[in-house]
């Protein structure tokens, strides 16, 4: 069907003749980690994984916070939880930041770790996995584990974890 | 009959230049405690809505709104965002309630300015791109295009602008959330630096970080919370054009036009008259008389005399900004109008009913947005 219109090409931009003025924002930020994230994250340089626990409903919130979203009480007792834990869900992603095809896929998952309350975990990435096993879903309910960056390379960084990988015999 | 609509309780986290100890989210649950505790709510049983003010730009976070419930008891409850001041969230919470379907709803609004490296450059984004971008890149610049006509027009001694930061100054020593208070002589202020002439560095206000919550209910959910609270008794808020070389920049139409739409409301002919106390922009200090004027306050008195007769210090006739407004309190973006709201909540209640009557609460969307919002409260 021939459209009404006058038709252009990529080259039109490019050569100036569909004006347009070209900016790009320059926003910077430096987010305070407040009290919550700030101890998650220094403790990450250690190998360890924090959590907050609500005294009231007694959830255990990792990542951590100092509100409880489900009883608006503060939580107040740090508790350390496992890098261990199962795969809620995860998914095989095959487009990269700028849109492009990815050759190898980048599995991710949310993981509920042993020791926070269910249904609470991290989202992260996850290595030697088979991307079928995400597609045929027997990835699911799948325990996994932490593997850490090199103690002397982590900076205090969710990427101190490089990913979770199955754990043997699962 | 639409219900009344009250404000039942107020928090406020202290303002503070930066907050590099708390994170947004710490920031805000603070204001909310204070807030609910204050109105004797339990947040998870009786808030039925939940509106918080932000801009993506200004968070760092796109689609900042989804951050917003769990700090401030809103999970799986009815939340939205207004893309602006507080007191535009102020007025969608008024508008909630008026339709009945919502008897108790939680108004939200913070700022992290020190959490921004480059504050201009997020100034800058909000020019218009095709003819103003590549000309300006901060909005001190059009301060000064508005200050500039503003005296030359309505004849304002550049003593009185200065004596406005004076004051503010001194107010803010008064208030404990206020940051900037101080003793402030106003030749420091005319003699200051020149940041785009006749603006100088003390007539800015210094930016501020802190979160502001303010719980809104109908009669009957008031009533049973047993809280005789201040009321809102009008509302109005009007944008101008976009085009900012078609703005009156002596006389902001949008503010004249946003205070008749409130006064109408309230059934308030004499503004002078009824309003016992306002709490208005101040970002820049002329924008104190500047706004004045356009509220039409000042009845017979000229801009100048309003400040040499002390007609709006915290003894006078009208006082304005009597807790240090945002050159005292700092200016803390969006979070603006609630920090006046809560301003004003602290002087509605510290002076009774019997003693005033009527308080105007005043904010604008800042640059290049000339838009204004008013409410007034009284008992």
């Amino acid at each position: 069907m021939k459209l009404p219109g006058t038709p252009y090409k990529d080259v039109d931009l490019k050569e100036g003749r569909i004006p347009y003025v070209e900016d790009k924002p320059d926003a910077k930020y430096r987010f305070s980690a407040g009290i919550a994230m700030s101890r998650f994250l220094e403790e990450l340089k250690n190998g360890r994984i924090m959590g907050l626990k609500c005294l009231n409903c007694g959830r255990i919130y990792v990542p951590p916070r100092t509100f409880c979203s489900y009883c608006f009480k503060p939580t107040s007792e740090w508790v350390q939880v496992k890098d261990t834990g199962i795969v809620n869900t995860a998914v095989v992603s095959y487009i990269a930041a700028d849109r492009g095809r990815m050759d190898k896929p980048l599995v991710v998952a949310v993981i509920e770790l042993d020791g926070a309350s269910p249904g609470m975990g991290i989202l992260h990435k996850l290595g030697n996995v088979d991307p079928e096993d995400v597609k045929n879903g027997k990835i699911f309910g799948k325990r996994v584990r932490a593997v850490w960056r090199p103690e002397e390379e982590r900076t205090g960084s969710i990427t101190d974890i490089l990913y979770f990988e199955p754990m043997e015999g699962d | 009959m639409p219900s009344d609509v009250y404000i039942i309780g107020v928090g406020s986290t202290r303002f503070s230049p930066s907050t590099p100890e708390l994170s947004f989210k710490e920031l805000m649950f603070e204001a909310a405690v204070k807030a609910y505790n204050d109105a004797g709510i339990d947040a998870r049983r009786d808030l039925d809505a939940i509106v918080s003010a932000s801009e993506d730009y200004w968070e760092g976070i796109s689609i900042f709104d989804e951050y917003i419930p769990d700090q401030l008891g809103g999970v799986l409850k009815p939340v939205f965002t207004v893309s602006g001041d507080g007191l535009w969230g102020v007025i969608h919470a008024y508008m909630l309630i008026k339709t009945g379907a919502f008897n108790i709803v939680a108004v939200e609004a913070h700022s992290k300015a020190s959490d921004i490296v480059d504050i201009n450059s997020i100034w800058r984004m909000a020019f218009d791109p095709y003819v103003i971008r590549p000309l300006i890149d901060n909005p001190h610049v059009l301060a000064g295009l508005e200050m500039n006509i503003f005296m030359e027009n309505l004849d304002v001694d550049r003593d009185a602008i200065s004596l406005v930061v004076s004051k503010n100054r001194a107010n803010a020593l008064n208030n404990p959330i206020a940051p900037y208070g101080s003793d402030v002589d106003p030749d420091m202020v005319s003699e200051s630096r020149v940041v785009s002439y006749p603006l100088r560095e003390l007539d800015i206000s210094s930016y501020s970080d802190g979160a502001v919550v303010a719980v809104l209910a109908g009669e009957t959910a008031a009533r049973d919370l047993g809280i005789d609270a201040p009321k809102v008794k009008g509302v109005g808020w009007v944008s101008g054009s976009s085009y900012i070389e078609e703005w009156d920049y002596a006389s902001p139409e949008f503010v004249w036009r946003a205070a008749q739409m409130a006064y109408s409301q309230a059934g308030i002919d004499d503004p002078y008259d009824s309003i016992d106390v306002a709490f208005i922009d101040d970002r820049y200090s002329f924008r104190e008389l500047q706004s004045i004027y356009a509220l039409g306050l000042n009845d017979g008195y000229s801009l100048n005399e309003l400040m040499y007769n002390g007609v709006i210090y915290p003894d006078g006739d009208l006082p304005v900004n009597p807790f240090g407004g945002y050159l005292g309190c700092g200016y803390p973006l969006l979070a603006g109008g609630l920090l006046k709201l809560y301003n004003a909540m602290m002087y509605l209640r510290s002076a009774g009913p019997d003693t005033v009557e009527s308080a105007l609460v005043m904010a604008r969307m800042e640059y290049p947005s000339p838009s204004a919002a008013v409410v007034i409260l009284g008992w």
